[in-house]
């Protein structure tokens, strides 16, 4: 019994916060549009009894995906939404290794301040982190006026409404979510498999390759996962800090939704999203639980 | 002893809210009242108010049909009101609790017919053009003594624009607003929806697009302002705020506004209340206390924006009822036109086609 609600709960979790929305935006990408409350149609009538459980799944079909082939809009935008996430990913990677490196190989009455610093930038609103960055990257910017008065260019560099300025923001904001994981697994590292390794003839930077990083991998994984995902439905940075020809996925599917009023056609775009992501995610676990078997 | 005062007011100003107070919820568009008139409408009826402001018409629109908003009064502008009033969205006013509504003004009503046949569902609460604010210095720079300032040629001329395009130039993000201004550019009807007019306009804005700096809906206030851009294609109220505040910041800027002498789109932003509007009765004696010419006329002195209530123009301050740019003479009145909303497929062609101009895919 007890194990029984052991096992319950997260299954409980991933129902309703998971599934039972996933079905209702599932639902609303089989209906079709119409000018009502809500703006879709057909709407489940329970109180018509068998009848309306007919009409309603009679009325469901798969138009709004086919539309989604039609016009290249859609798939270019998931293209240049996974590329801006992948390399926005990679670049976040290689800044936040070396910082939880560097947490990690701090003296132990340090780390608490360190991490404390990191979370730090949660305190504030993230709206008002992303404004500031505008404030930074304008050619009028801090950044520009402080280039120039180096004398390091000559002209203000146009960075705001460029996808650098995309990049830039992206990798700020989830640079914590890389850093933590990454920071708890070299933590767990054994100093003594280091020394063993030392002590067998390795350099210390082979050492570094051989021993840290593959222990370290989870946290590589897990920090890429929570940088990744949320990278490519991106909304707020890009149109905050990109220029209108940063396309995304996040900003085609707010269109769809505020201002075609297509609520079907958005629910389409974010199920297609939802599979981009989650398909991948699914394989990848499997493998990884098949390799650790092999270990095993 | 004051402070223990106001503490115990609020107290119990709390413990009677607690109770059960009556309560009007107002969604207005942002800096768009003077505030003192929320005070004084708490004062008069003894109904706690609570306003709140949104920044764009889809946002409204999506909350009014996702239904369930809890908002007793909102403000669409006229054709998404249209559309809304056939979703269902709002309900009937009652004329027996509208006593001020003999203030409004027969032109505007007459105007806002198309969008709330009879104002059965709304009263006007502003309206304006859409057209270009200009820095007079920069542009006549650019083009020379006699640029076109009142005129399209300015902004959808490529010579012009690639010129200008040096000092800056703001488009709004709104294909409802700048497809109107192209079609009318060419001659062809401003509210035609049929593809082949919106592909000439098209081929307008994409001729021009290389020299426009950016699409954005509000953020062309300060940059005017501040002498960041020389030109934007945006709403009266808007650039005007711009004129003033380069004005107060004696920057050297001078802004002015002009709809553009081909034609001008004109706008009304209604307000309404909602089906579903927990309180209807708090909201129409909100309606009648707007409608009342003082406080009407309190709010156009306040936001610079024309108002649809006659009797509230001898309450005007002059530099309000006095601008042309405000209140348009009758020559200028004749050549402002309106639009009808889009319908679902058209809406769809038009936000891809907008897609298409501003990023090229």
């Amino acid at each position: 019994m007890r194990r029984f609600a052991l096992i319950a709960i997260p299954y409980a979790w991933l129902l309703a916060l998971f599934l039972v929305p996933f079905l209702i935006v599932l639902k609303i990408s089989l209906s079709d549009i119409t000018l009502a409350i809500p703006p879709y149609e057909p709407t489940l009538d329970l109180s018509a009894g068998w009848e309306g459980l007919k009409t309603f799944f009679s009325g469901l079909d798969f138009e709004n995906f086919t539309f989604l082939t039609t016009d290249d809009l859609y798939w270019k935008a998931y293209l240049s939404s996974l590329r801006i996430g992948a390399i926005s990913t990679l670049i976040t990677l290689c800044v936040g290794y070396p910082i939880a490196y560097g947490m990690a190989q701090s003296a132990p009455e340090w780390r608490p301040t360190l991490l404390m610093l990191v979370i730090l930038p949660f305190w504030t609103s993230f709206l008002i982190r992303v404004y500031s960055w505008m404030g930074i990257l304008s050619t009028e910017g801090v950044l520009n006026q402080f280039l120039l008065w180096t004398g390091l260019i000559s002209e203000p560099l146009t960075i705001l409404n460029t996808p650098t300025a995309v990049y830039i923001g992206i990798v700020y904001t989830y640079l914590p979510f890389m850093i933590l994981p990454i920071y708890s697994a070299l933590e767990k590292l054994d100093i003594s498999l280091l020394e063993a390794a030392e002590d067998l003839g390795c350099s210390r930077l082979k050492a570094f390759w051989l021993v840290t990083i593959p222990l370290s991998r989870p946290g590589i994984i897990a920090g890429c996962f929570l940088v990744f995902i949320p990278a490519i439905g991106e909304f707020v940075i890009p149109s905050l800090l990109g220029g209108s020809r940063t396309l995304m996925i996040g900003k085609v599917l707010w269109e769809e939704f505020f201002n075609n009023r297509d609520w079907p056609v958005a629910s389409a775009v974010a199920i297609i999203l939802l599979l981009i992501l989650i398909v991948p995610i699914i394989l990848f676990q499997r493998n990884e639980q098949k390799q650790r078997e092999a270990e095993g | 002893m004051q402070h223990k005062l106001t503490g115990a007011a609020a107290a119990l100003a709390l413990l009677a809210g607690a109770a059960g107070a009556e309560e009007v919820h107002v969604y207005n568009w942002s800096d768009y009242i003077d505030e003192s008139l929320l005070d004084k409408f708490e004062q008069e009826t003894g109904i706690d108010l609570v306003y709140d402001v949104f920044d764009s018409n889809e946002l409204l629109e999506t909350k009014m049909l996702a239904g369930g908003s809890g908002y007793d009064v909102v403000v669409p502008t006229g054709t998404f009101l249209q559309r809304q009033i056939s979703a269902g969205a709002f309900q009937k006013l009652d004329p027996s609790k509208l006593p001020n509504r003999e203030n409004m003004w027969d032109v505007i009503q007459e105007r806002t017919e198309p969008y709330d046949p009879g104002g059965e569902y709304s009263i006007n609460y502003m309206w304006g053009t859409t057209g270009i604010g200009a820095n007079v210095g920069e542009v006549t720079e650019a083009l020379g003594e006699d640029a076109p300032l009142a005129s399209l040629d300015l902004i959808f001329d490529p010579e012009n624009m690639k010129k200008l395009s040096e000092c800056g130039v703001h488009f709004l993000d709104a294909p409802t607003e700048m497809i109107p201004a192209a079609l009318t550019y060419l001659g062809l009807d401003p509210d035609s929806k049929d593809e082949e007019s919106l592909e000439k306009a098209e081929e307008v804005l994409l001729a021009v697009r290389p020299y426009v700096q950016k699409f954005h809906s509000s953020e062309y206030i300060n940059a005017l302002a501040n002498g960041d851009i020389c030109v934007a294609f945006g709403w009266s109220g808007d650039i005007l705020q711009a004129r003033d505040r380069a004005a107060e910041a004696e920057n050297g800027v001078e802004i002015v506004y002009n709809p553009p002498k081909e034609g001008a789109l004109m706008w009304f932003d209604q307000m309404a209340i909602p089906t579903d509007a927990p309180n209807p009765e708090g909201a129409h004696k909100f309606l009648n206390f707007i409608m009342d010419a003082q406080n009407m006329a309190a709010a156009s002195n306040y936001v610079y924006y024309a108002n649809g209530n006659k009797a509230s123009q001898e309450y005007l301050n002059e530099d309000v009822i006095g601008d042309p740019a405000i209140y348009p003479d009758e020559e200028t009145l004749d050549n402002l036109y309106t639009v009808t909303p889009f319908g679902p497929r058209e809406q769809r062609t038009l936000t891809r086609m907008w897609t298409r101009i501003k990023s090229g895919t």
